[in-house]
């Protein structure tokens, strides 16, 4: 039992949550309520008397969660918002107390929930590199030895005795990961670091943490990145509202994760702003629902414009269910520009965007869709629809491409050239 | 599971036979009053040196005037209190001017106001680190009033100039300085443990504490001498500490006649009760602190 690294037991966390605020019609209200404040908190304090809150006042963060994890395992951690990830992550590396059951942690725990956490923008790069390594945890010692390394790593060298308020925003990123991927805890809990960056330092962070995983450390790590979950993990835990829906290895479990969230079907109905739906079909095959590699795809989207638009642009961009973001579609990139509308007048619009062969792999792609005046957005909506894409023969041999081939399919020409 | 790492709380026990150095740390819910766990304040004592490093470094950063600010604060209130008090008023001042009698009373409490001031704030100021990473909140409020030192440094160098100009020269009473500095630092980091850990969830805090600081300045024998006060009456008003500190800082270095022994004897008492029962009174609310900041 020994090189049993975390052991969890049927731990709970309820929140107690504010009470609605009252609605104050007149200001009148507003002044007496305020003023009766301290009143009504002495009379609540002495009368009522026991400090107890009705139940309906809480939430519950987690509900019973068990688990064991063995020295050197990489834990991925999966869920909805709210599903008490980051409640856990917080539990574990004691910045919130559980309301029930017990955690048991073998070793030295290094926490990241945020990178850069106390960096001041006053100080400058040097001295925010000591103190946030000094809130992480590391020893002065350590970070002089390091130090050299962290600068290297996010590139700053030559700003290291600079005001940090005066970095641009991708320097203070990378300055405040590479703080926090020198931290060297026997134990690593990290949320959703991955989220930041551009792409570039983001694959650099990725190699980082694999180096991690090498070095036979404990990790548990919280991400919406469900790719990296699959890259990085021995073993991921899907949590659904406070409790352990699934626990086993990172692909099964990323698999059922995903086909647990609703299918909503290829029409989209979205609200009453400037895009008002969209859908999806395959003009070929008008009648049947399924997209198909290989098949053609139209997507229509309807504009309801109270008002002209100048310079219209309508962008889709498509993500994988694994996160990946796939392939964008916009009319600016891809419309020739004698053919550019200068000018959408008020009334409804159709616009059909098709791809004549869909050259991606079975999948559910999240599609979100922007109309924007020139440079101005005018709407967007992240995750608007689910392109649902099914297994088809796109290179007319009979062995369509399936989801473990990459992302795209690409048509290619193959020739043979021997000499004896 | 061994019977030793039973212990209440989020306890760390080391191991006691076989892998020597790895803790283990048994997190469970916790219920009324927690042990101060001052072992784990020193082990964090490097988070504590560098909190208190930010503090200095950071106070007057985009300042025009810089560290001057620690004198002139003094300074200043030292130069309005001799015109209307001193002049004006013509308190007494136990025949030392009237200017370094006040002086010498505003430094330490300077020192303690703005110490004060500034550790009710500071788990409010510094809620991110409350709410992202783990350390001994205690912390927090001890490295904010150990950053004003530097402060108090700089406007005692100007006291010791002010003694020279009067040519005020102290005997060997004057080590007594550093116990009574003591002294201001426990009272202002006791109250500052009460106030801090209240104003997480009473922000009301935040507007209360100017109020209380001015109240206590007048309560506290600055712009007069406390030997207005008949026997007993003075030794009791030394239950307010920074009465027996500034009245000691007077008779350590101007030689105040009256000595105020009783009277430091009655703000060490009351000085120790308020700083345990804010450590005490802290710890039990730390528990919910990431949770309600």
């Amino acid at each position: 039992m020994s090189d049993v690294a975390i052991r969890v037991e049927d731990l709970s966390k309820t929140y107690r949550i504010e009470l609605g605020r009252a609605r104050y019609e007149t200001l009148r209200e507003a002044l007496v309520h305020g003023a009766m404040k301290p009143v009504s908190f002495v009379r609540r304090r002495f009368a009522g008397g026991d400090g107890k809150v009705s139940d309906e006042h809480l939430v519950a963060a987690l509900r019973g969660v068990s688990f064991e994890l063995p020295q050197g395992q990489v834990l991925g951690l999966i869920g909805h918002n709210g599903a008490g990830k980051t409640t856990l992550l917080k539990i574990l590396s004691r910045i919130t107390e559980p309301s029930g059951g017990h955690a048991e942690i073998r070793g030295r725990v290094g926490s990241l929930l945020e990178v850069g956490t106390g960096f001041h923008p006053e100080l400058t790069g040097r001295e925010n590199v000591f103190l946030n390594g000094a809130i992480l945890g590391m020893t002065k010692r350590e970070i002089e030895r390091k130090f050299d390394d962290i600068v290297a790593f996010a590139d700053v060298e030559r700003f290291v005795d600079t005001p940090v308020k005066r970095y641009s925003t991708g320097m203070h990123m990378r300055l405040a990961f590479a703080v926090a991927a020198f931290l060297e805890p026997e134990i690593l809990l990290v949320d959703e670091v991955l989220a930041v960056g551009d792409a570039a330092f983001q694959r650099r962070c990725l190699g980082k943490m694999g180096e991690v995983r090498n070095e036979g450390r404990t990790v548990v790590l919280v991400s919406h990145n469900l790719a990296a979950i699959e890259a990085l993990a021995d073993r991921a835990i899907w949590l659904g509202s406070g409790r352990v829906v699934e626990d086993s290895d990172p692909h099964s479990c990323v698999t059922r994760y995903l086909s647990a969230q609703r299918g909503d079907g290829h029409t989209a109905a979205l609200g009453d702003g400037v895009l008002s739906s969209v859908r999806i079909f395959d003009p070929e095959h008008p009648g049947s629902s399924a997209i198909r590699t290989g098949s053609a795809v139209c997507i229509e989207a309807t504009i309801t414009l109270r008002s002209a638009l100048a310079y219209p642009r309508l962008r889709y961009e498509l993500h994988s269910s694994r996160g990946v973001f796939v392939a964008t579609l916009d009319t600016w990139l891809q419309l020739p520009m004698e053919e550019y509308p200068e000018r959408l007048e008020a009334g409804i619009h159709r616009i059909a965007t098709t791809i004549p062969m869909l050259n991606l792999v079975p999948d559910r792609y999240h599609v979100g869709v922007r109309v924007m005046a020139h440079r101005d957005v005018v709407e967007e909506i992240q995750d608007a629809f689910v392109l649902e894409v099914e297994e088809g023969d796109f290179f007319g041999t009979g062995r369509p491409p399936r989801t473990h081939h990459g992302v795209a399919a690409l048509e290619a020409h193959w020739d043979l050239e021997s000499t004896p | 599971m061994d019977a030793s790492e039973r212990i209440a709380g989020t306890s760390r026990v080391e191991e006691p036979s076989s892998g020597a150095d790895i803790p283990v740390t048994r997190i469970e819910p916790t219920r009324g009053w927690a042990s101060l766990q001052l072992g784990e304040l020193w082990r964090y004592r490097e988070l504590l040196y560098f909190l208190t490093w930010r503090d200095i470094k950071v106070r007057y950063k985009q300042t025009a005037l810089g560290a001057s600010w620690a004198i002139i604060q003094p300074f200043f209130t030292m130069i309005v209190f001799s015109l209307f008090f001193g002049h004006l008023a013509r308190i007494p001042s136990e025949g030392i001017p009237y200017p370094i009698f006040s002086y010498a009373a505003l430094v330490p409490w300077t020192f303690f106001a703005n110490g004060l001031n500034l550790a009710s704030n500071s788990l409010v100021q510094n809620s991110n680190m409350i709410s992202k990473v783990y350390f001994p909140r205690l912390a927090m409020p001890i490295a904010t009033v150990l950053g004003g030192a530097v402060d108090f440094a700089l406007a005692f160098l100007v006291l010791l100039a002010m003694m020279l100009y009067y040519g005020i020269a102290p005997g060997a009473e004057a080590v007594v300085v550093v116990p009574l500095f003591l002294l201001a630092f426990a009272t202002a980091l006791g109250v500052g443990l009460w106030l801090s850990a209240l104003n997480v969830r009473y922000r009301d805090i935040r507007y209360a504490v100017p109020f209380l600081v001015q109240f206590w300045l007048f309560a506290t024998p600055i712009a007069y001498p406390s030997n207005l006060l008949h026997e007993p009456w003075r030794t009791l008003f030394g239950l307010n500490p920074m009465a027996g500190v500034v009245e000691g800082f007077r008779w350590a270095l101007l030689g105040a006649g009256t000595s105020p022994g009783p009277m430091i004897a009655a703000s060490v008492a009351a000085s120790v009760i308020i700083l345990v029962s804010g450590a005490f009174y802290f710890r039990r609310l730390e528990r919910s602190f990431a949770d309600e900041i």
